[in-house]
């Protein structure tokens, strides 16, 4: 098969498609713009119409635009032969068609003088050609466009009219389908498509034609409506920074809210409004907060990076000639402040102890108890992991201190700022804390207790934050997969992965001296001590510790560029302390590099094989017998054996990984000779046991650092 | 006759009975019923029959209405200026949904006085869910230069039960707009008549009623009239299967579901009370969400029309 040149494929045109939609929520449209982008390729591409275009497509509150160019005019014609009957039953003796060759041709619809004879493998036979012509992308288009809405997933979708009727994120009102300048008949959820857009909601016209996507861009900005995201962003930008300039401050900068904003608005400006500077008062976290969260304004800082009584808005309008809306945004302010002033003041009219037993009220999980349950637990594993590091002599050990952040940690949960501000949790505990006369080491563990809240986010200040952290994020680890809520895909409600890699991160980054295992034990045991009296079996245990060490394997992968195989030859030796884990890491990836390395990893893959194949374990309390030796090359290697792990011994006690590998590296010679001068499966039993005792040896005393048997080949994933 | 209310000069935005004349007037050029609030203790305007009940089944029907609603445990002795122990919404239920519903709804803005282009009017998106009606639906809250204003709400399911066809829900939020209209800081500063302000008229049932909510209810009494409604409802609900022909269709499930509303308002003073406890809580409230949606299913039933239930697509 191959495409028939034709004139009319050489033109491109170009598709304008619009979903017109009630207000789309904006932190969905950066992917529903993704989603359709790909749909659209993926169904332009199945029907053979995409070489050489370009889909665009664009987000606002009220519409889902793509852009097509270079759009072939329709699908190639495809060329095909037909095979029919073979050349002995299509002619006669005389070379004339028989029936069977003319009703052929009446089939295929061709002149029977238009038949030709093809070779085949099983002879010569008739064949017809027959033209496939290709669909024009109006005809396909209108079959796809509708599917690729469809397609688009979201969070959670609805209906408008009924139960039969389309889905989407919000009511679908408009369609615009424009092909080469003319209007594209198709209809989506019921709509039947037109050229037809629809403007601003209060800045444009209701009914706006369009002819083109440049045409429709024009038209759509006089009519109040910015279609390029960028465009917007852009605006915003140009009008934030003016503001900063004549206001002489600067913007506290938050991309997250920029490209929120983007999506909230057709027609994006700013306006700046301002507050009584008695609220300046208020710490400044839960003035941002109430700001940014709450209002989407930003916070503006001044020079000296105390925050200024001034906000700037992102509105959807042109302007805002009467100070209105100004006025409007700056009263509903005032309330928010005022809430969060008379909050910061009710909440400490007792202190954030007391709020202990209020903590009884809030659930955790059903079966997990409240938190006033959970905080006892989080307290004996956050003294259990202090005591360990002030037992190794780490000078910031403080038990006690670590004792008090668990105890107040989740006292917040209770207040009102935190019930009416949410994300304020541990923020607001730690800033009463420290209002309240805590010592600065415990308001700011409390303060910072929830951290990472994310992978690039930062970890507790100091080491009780830290063991309260990770104490509170292992009981939820632990606790949750006790009581089988354990997360599976998508649903992981006690969002135990993050917390998973937050433990991971803390560990990682503050060089922490944690046992995994005993971690887990520690708070297995505070759940079985204390409510809600739950038992945890080795098997859940060792689940934990997998689920753990999942999270780190991503981490050492994926941030921290080793490869899978370096990963596996240090996990596989042994895994519990992370920082440990860490530096073999280190000094495997150093070491490769050197000529005796890669080598010597497949001769241990090797003599791992031979001992599976020969059922042997390592560590069965076989000697090596010396006087067993027939060869050479067994001694050598025995000694080299001998002496080198001794002194890997000591290396790696030392922690000096590096040195250890380059120790067993040199043992690459001798274990080259033993192959090439010995045969491991001698006849005799005896030898042939202590030849497999050797090499058992071998690899039990050189694989503790990392196991380089995994390393190299293919990656196994 | 036509008597005209003079307003001081200095006023200026409708008053809070004007608000509930304007709204009236207007939903009732649309095409609504106009209702009056329900008679028994709700937290919602939602909770009012003609809107949990109203929605359920085929027939198309549009109304309005004022609700006091309470929410004892948002009560702050009057003293907060803009929460309160029992609120005013108006409520508009649309059935079924009109694909011209958010112009309508913006003109009933224009009808109270607001001029849509010099304010920042937005659609931010805000789902609804009503865990104890076992009702949830997909919408916003509409907000005015950044102050929330009206709940948005196209109605996904009620009692439980998917609804076919999609009402629209509109509820206002009476005293914040009154409190922007009139330009005013605190709620009980605004004029609710020409001469008399809110807080002439409600500042002593908040008080003496969040009083009575946080410090004086008796919290065992409430809890077994809680039992006692439930059990009702619950007898009530259960009676219906065994009823027929003409008794069938006088069969008393919206007495069912007053017992249902009351399991409700008992349960949020038991809240405010602080008398339960973690696990309890969640108990209570689908105890509460399994009287409404056997109600409701059971309503269904008796009207005439079929519960579909079908696996929404997520």
């Amino acid at each position: 098969m191959k495409p028939a040149a034709n004139s009319t494929m050489e033109r491109r045109i170009e598709l304008l498609f619009e979903i017109g939609c009630e207000e789309i929520p904006a932190g969905m449209l950066p992917k529903a713009e993704e989603d359709l982008r790909a749909n659209i390729e993926k169904l332009l591409s199945a029907e053979n119409l995409s070489e050489g275009i370009t889909v665009e497509t664009f987000g606002a509150p009220r519409r889902l635009t793509a852009w097509v160019q270079g759009l072939p005019v329709k699908q190639p014609d495809v060329q095909t032969e037909v095979t029919g009957p073979p050349k002995s039953v299509a002619y006669d003796s005389v070379g004339a068609p028989t029936r069977a060759a003319l009703s052929f041709a009446e089939k295929q619809r061709v002149h029977v003088n238009e038949l030709f004879l093809i070779q085949t493998p099983k002879g010569e036979y008739l064949a017809a050609k027959q033209t496939k012509f290709g669909r024009t992308a109006e005809q396909i288009l209108t079959t796809i466009l509708p599917r690729a809405v469809h397609d688009i997933t979201w969070p959670r979708s609805m209906t408008w009219t009924g139960l039969d009727a389309a889905r989407f994120i919000r009511p679908i009102r408009w369609i615009v389908a424009v092909l080469d300048r003319k209007p594209l008949k198709l209809s989506v959820a019921g709509i039947t498509a037109r050229n037809i857009t629809r403007g601003h909601r209060f800045l444009g016209s209701n009914a706006i034609r369009v002819s083109s996507f440049a045409d429709y861009e024009k038209k759509l900005y006089s009519n109040g409506v910015i279609i390029r995201p960028a465009r917007r962003q852009e605006k915003i930008a140009k009008e934030l920074e003016a503001h900063a300039k004549r206001g002489n401050y600067r913007i506290h900068e938050d991309a997250e809210l920029r490209k929120l904003v983007t999506y909230l608005n057709e027609y994006p400006s700013v306006i700046q409004g301002a507050f009584d500077p008695a609220f300046l008062s208020l710490p400044d976290e839960i003035l941002i907060t109430v700001m940014r969260d709450h209002q989407k304004y930003f916070a503006v800082e001044k020079k000296s990076g105390e925050l200024a009584p001034h906000f700037l808005a992102v509105i959807n309008a042109d302007k805002d000639p009467k100070g209105l809306i100004r006025a409007g945004h700056e009263r509903v302010l005032r309330a928010r402040f005022a809430d969060a002033q008379f909050f910061w003041q009710s909440d400490q009219k007792c202190r954030l102890a007391d709020y202990l037993p209020k903590l009884e009220r809030v659930t955790y999980e059903s079966r997990l108890g409240s938190y006033r349950d959970k905080v006892e637990r989080v307290r004996a594993t956050a003294c259990w992991l202090t005591e360990q590091w002030f037992n190794l002599g780490m000078a910031q050990a403080h038990v006690a201190e670590a004792d008090r952040a668990a105890e107040l940690a989740k006292c917040d949960l209770a207040t009102e700022m935190v019930r009416e501000f949410t994300e304020l949790q541990g923020i607001v505990g730690g800033l009463y804390a420290r209002a309240q006369g805590e010592p600065d080491e415990v308001a700011d563990a409390v303060y910072d207790h929830y951290r990472p809240a994310g992978l690039d986010e930062p970890i507790p200040r100091n080491l009780t934050g830290c063991a309260v952290a990770l104490a509170d994020k292992l009981d939820s680890v632990v606790g949750c997969f006790a009581v089988g809520v354990i997360p599976t895909g998508s649903s992981d409600p006690y969002a135990l992965r993050r917390a998973a890699l937050g433990i991971v991160k803390i560990i990682l980054e503050k060089k922490l001296p944690v046992s995994l295992s005993l971690a887990i034990g520690a708070a297995a045991k505070a759940l079985l001590t204390h409510k809600p009296k739950r038992g945890v079996t080795p098997d859940q245990e060792a689940q934990i510790l997998d689920f753990i060490l999942d999270r780190a394997k991503f981490v050492f992968r994926e941030r921290e560029g080793f490869g899978y195989d370096e990963v596996s030859a240090v996990f596989r030796a042994s895994v519990d302390d992370l920082v440990d884990s860490q530096k073999r890491l280190v000094a495997l990836k150093a070491i490769r590099k050197t000529k005796n390395f890669e080598p010597l990893a497949v001769s241990f893959k090797r003599i791992r094989k031979i001992l599976e194949k020969a059922n042997v374990t390592l560590g069965d309390g076989h000697h090596v017998n010396p006087e067993l030796f027939e060869h050479a090359a067994e001694r050598e290697l025995y000694s080299a054996v001998r002496a080198a792990a001794s002194k890997v011994q000591s290396q790696k006690r030392a922690g000096k990984y590096q040195e250890a590998l380059e120790v067993i590296a040199g043992l690459r010679k001798a274990v080259d000779h033993f192959f090439d001068g010995v045969m491991v499966m001698a006849d005799n039993e005896a030898v042939r046991n202590n030849r497999l005792t050797l090499l058992a040896e071998l690899l039990r005393e050189f694989t503790t650092v990392a196991d380089f048997s995994e390393l190299g080949g293919e990656e196994r994933r | 006759m036509r008597v005209k209310v003079k307003l001081e000069k200095k006023t200026k935005g409708l008053t809070f009975q004007d608000l509930f004349l304007k709204l009236s007037q207007f939903w009732v050029k649309q095409g609504c019923v106009l209702q009056q609030p329900y008679d028994v203790e709700v937290g919602a305007g939602t909770m009012h029959p003609e809107t949990f009940l109203r929605v359920l089944g085929p027939s198309p029907y549009r109304v309005g209405y004022v609700q006091p609603s309470r929410r004892p445990a948002d009560g702050r002795y009057g003293e907060n200026p803009n929460r309160l122990y029992k609120h005013y919404q108006f409520q508009v239920i649309l059935k079924p949904s009109p694909a011209n519903v958010q112009d309508i709804y913006l003109k009933s803005l224009t009808a109270l006085g607001i001029r849509l282009k010099e304010h920042d009017i937005r659609f931010e998106e805000d789902n609804w869910e009503s865990p104890t009606l076992g009702a949830w639906g997909i919408g916003w809250q509409v907000l005015l230069d950044g102050l929330e204003i009206t709940q948005f709400t196209y109605f996904q399911q009620s009692g439980g039960i998917d609804l076919d066809p999609i009402s629209v829900e509109l509820t206002y939020g009476l005293e914040r707009i009154c409190a922007f209209l009139q330009g005013v800081e605190s709620v009980y500063d605004f004029r609710w008549s020409a001469d008399k302000t809110y807080g002439d008229i409600r500042l002593l049932e908040e008080q003496q009623l969040s009083e009575y909510s946080f410090d004086r209810s008796d919290a065992g009494a409430i809890r077994s009239e809680f039992e006692l409604h439930e059990k009702q409802a619950k007898e009530l609900v259960d009676g219906f299967k065994g009823a027929a022909g003409k008794d069938r269709v006088r069969y008393p499930l919206l007495a069912a579901y007053d017992h249902c509303l009351k399991c409700s308002h008992l349960f949020n003073l038991m809240d405010a009370r602080g008398v339960i406890s973690t696990t309890e809580r969640a108990a209570l409230m689908a105890r509460v969400r399994t009287l409404a949606c056997r109600t409701a299913a059971a309503y269904l039933e008796q009207i005439g029309g079929s519960a579909s239930r079908r696996e929404v697509r997520a």
